[in-house]
């Protein structure tokens, strides 16, 4: 059941737009939806990946977020340099918490800040120059790098920078790989763009490094695609992967590293996680070397076993049965956690605003604990994204598309979920309304939330949240307000 | 004139523009023999594209270029 009718969740859209001035109303409708599971399509109920309208508070990111931030700033042993200014690299850093092995300013670099840290005279004069003896210092302050990648960041694409031929200087003077990524963040409507931006510029200077080069073979090689290992979250994956008896050749980008990269041109499958910012390599993989993929979703049991079959299907009896295998191992203890959490969790009701896969990749978890997910949406997801959404979300559900702050707010008010996951820029405000909230991007410095693993301490971290006494207690500070103006008045 | 991708599903063709990530599938094709494959293709989203006729590709996925005939993006 969901918490409103098909005709309150209109009701509540059309609230929701009155404010707006005529055109903008007009806009927005088109980003907001009451779901219908028999939809086939999206296209015709929601409009996504369009620039984000002028005055609103929205939470998307910029092209050189979804390069830096999620697709090569992750690939440990390899160097991402912030050509620019320094303040986006500064507040990009470390900021998704992904987890690595190795020591930090020695042989892995993802919490350290390399920028160009660009002054006026660089803007005007240009900073290739700058960008060439940087380069150059790297090499010799960390000589265990193994690449360097340029991430380009508004000024660079404005002053017309010749980063490639630095990078091709540069790369054959210090014999290492050297990416110009033409990412900047004025690019595309969101980080969205960046993300396809950096797809492509692996395409074009890492993936193919290593073809004909040796490289032992087996039978069950996979790769790990789109997984960041936020708190954790691709190790508790790929040992899921390991226990049916396939071998994990690579993992993009979270704990991943240059050589991984480069050999993963060899897998017989590619396994791809968060599809919305990783498809476009693994479409080329496909294309160029016939490596065929497929999404596979690893939140709450019942999707893991879903998702492990899946896999399975794609190899031989011995994977089969080594798939059957993990399910069984894991059926009793996670029967337990939700023995224990269910109770306590039943039945409540949840509204996510999040990015990438999330919005739709989490739901069989919330309902794995008896949970209901009753409003969802992306901040910068395409048409595909929606379809696949559709058929995940229960009937007469709010969907929408790249959420202003006065929509959530307003949504939330009406629907009263139980618990809300989205972002640090949204937390504060529903923490000072009194709701329940988890962010749902950093896991709220928790994790990992994927796998089996994964999903005991998010049952535990949901309940943890949601039936913490403290809500209750808290009265928004403009609420207070009001109602003492109230006593004032009377 | 853009490049377009088309790989295979289980419910048939594919249809993937790159360049604006806009997926669907492709519910008819002109031609589909292994000597003549191409021409104009439709999508389910109403869209319709033509492909030079030409043989059939050994491999799927396959980039093409393709021609915007009609319809909405
Ligand atoms: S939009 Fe431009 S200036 Fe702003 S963070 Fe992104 S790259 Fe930096």
């Amino acid at each position: 059941m969901a918490a409103l009718t098909r005709e309150e969740t209109q009701a509540l859209i059309e609230e929701v737009l009155e404010v707006y001035p005529e055109k903008a109303k007009k806009d927005r409708a088109k980003h907001l939806m009451v779901n219908d599971k028999e939809l086939e399509s999206s296209k015709k109920c929601i409009t996504s990946n369009r620039k984000s309208l002028p005055g609103v508070m929205t939470m998307r990111g910029c092209a050189y977020a979804g390069s830096k931030g999620v697709v090569w700033g992750p690939i440990k042993d390899m160097i991402s340099i912030s050509h620019g200014p320094i303040g986006c690299g500064q507040y990009a850093r470390g900021g998704r918490r992904n987890y690595y092995v190795g020591t930090t300013g020695v042989d892995t670099f993802c919490e350290m800040n390399f920028t160009s840290d660009f002054q006026e005279k660089d803007i005007v004069f240009g900073g290739d120059k700058k960008l060439a003896k940087l380069i150059g210092e790297i090499e010799m302050l960390f000589p265990l790098n193994k690449g360097i990648s340029i991430q380009s960041e508004c000024p660079i694409g404005l002053i017309g920078d010749d980063i490639e031929a630095v990078a091709k200087k540069t790369a054959a003077e210090i014999g290492k790989p050297v990416v110009p990524v033409r990412c900047e963040g004025f690019r595309g409507v969101s980080q969205s763009l960046g993300h396809h931006i950096a797809n492509d510029s692996v395409r074009d200077w890492i993936l193919s490094n290593r073809d004909n080069q040796p490289f032992e073979k087996t039978p069950y090689d996979v790769a790990i695609l789109g997984d960041y290992n936020i708190g954790g979250d691709a190790w508790s994956s790929r040992i899921l992967l390991e226990e049916m008896g396939l071998r994990v050749v690579a993992q993009w980008s979270g704990d991943g590293t240059l050589a991984e990269m480069e050999n993963t041109p060899n897998v017989k499958l590619n396994l791809l996680h968060c599809y919305r910012s990783m498809n476009y390599i693994s479409r080329h993989m496909e294309e160029k070397y016939g490596i065929p993929w497929l999404e596979y979703n690893f939140f709450g049991p019942t999707k893991i076993a879903e998702s492990l079959r899946a896999i399975a299907a794609h190899f031989d009896e011995h994977i089969k049965e080594g798939a059957e295998r993990v399910i069984e191992k894991y059926t009793a203890p996670m029967n337990e956690i939700i023995a224990k959490f269910k109770p306590r969790l039943q039945g409540k009701k949840v509204m996510l605003y999040v990015g990438g896969l999330r919005p739709r990749h989490v739901i069989g978890a919330y309902e794995d604990l008896g949970m209901e997910v009753i409003g969802t949406g992306y901040e910068f997801a395409h048409n595909d994204d929606y379809d696949r959404t559709i058929k995940d979300m229960g009937d007469a559900t709010l969907i929408f598309d790249d959420a202003t702050g006065h929509e959530l707010d307003e949504f939330v008010k009406v629907m009263k979920p139980d618990l809300i996951g989205s972002g640090i820029k949204e937390k504060y405000v529903f923490h000072k309304m009194g709701f329940p909230f988890r962010q749902m991007h950093s896991w709220d410095y928790s994790g990992p939330y994927h796998g089996y693993d994964g999903f005991a301490v998010f049952a535990k971290d949901m309940d943890l949240t949601l039936n913490n006494p403290c809500w209750k207690m808290i009265k928004a500070p403009w609420d207070k307000q009001e109602a003492e103006a109230e006593k004032k008045a009377a | 004139m853009a490049n377009i991708m088309i790989r295979k599903s289980d419910k048939g063709y594919v249809f993937y523009l790159p360049k604006r990530d806009i997926e669907d599938s492709i519910t008819s094709m002109e031609f589909d023999t292994p000597e003549k494959w191409g021409g104009e293709i439709k999508l389910g989203n109403g869209g319709v594209y033509f492909i030079e006729p030409q043989a059939a590709p050994a491999r799927l996925p396959y980039s093409v270029r393709a021609r915007r005939v009609d319809g909405v993006e």
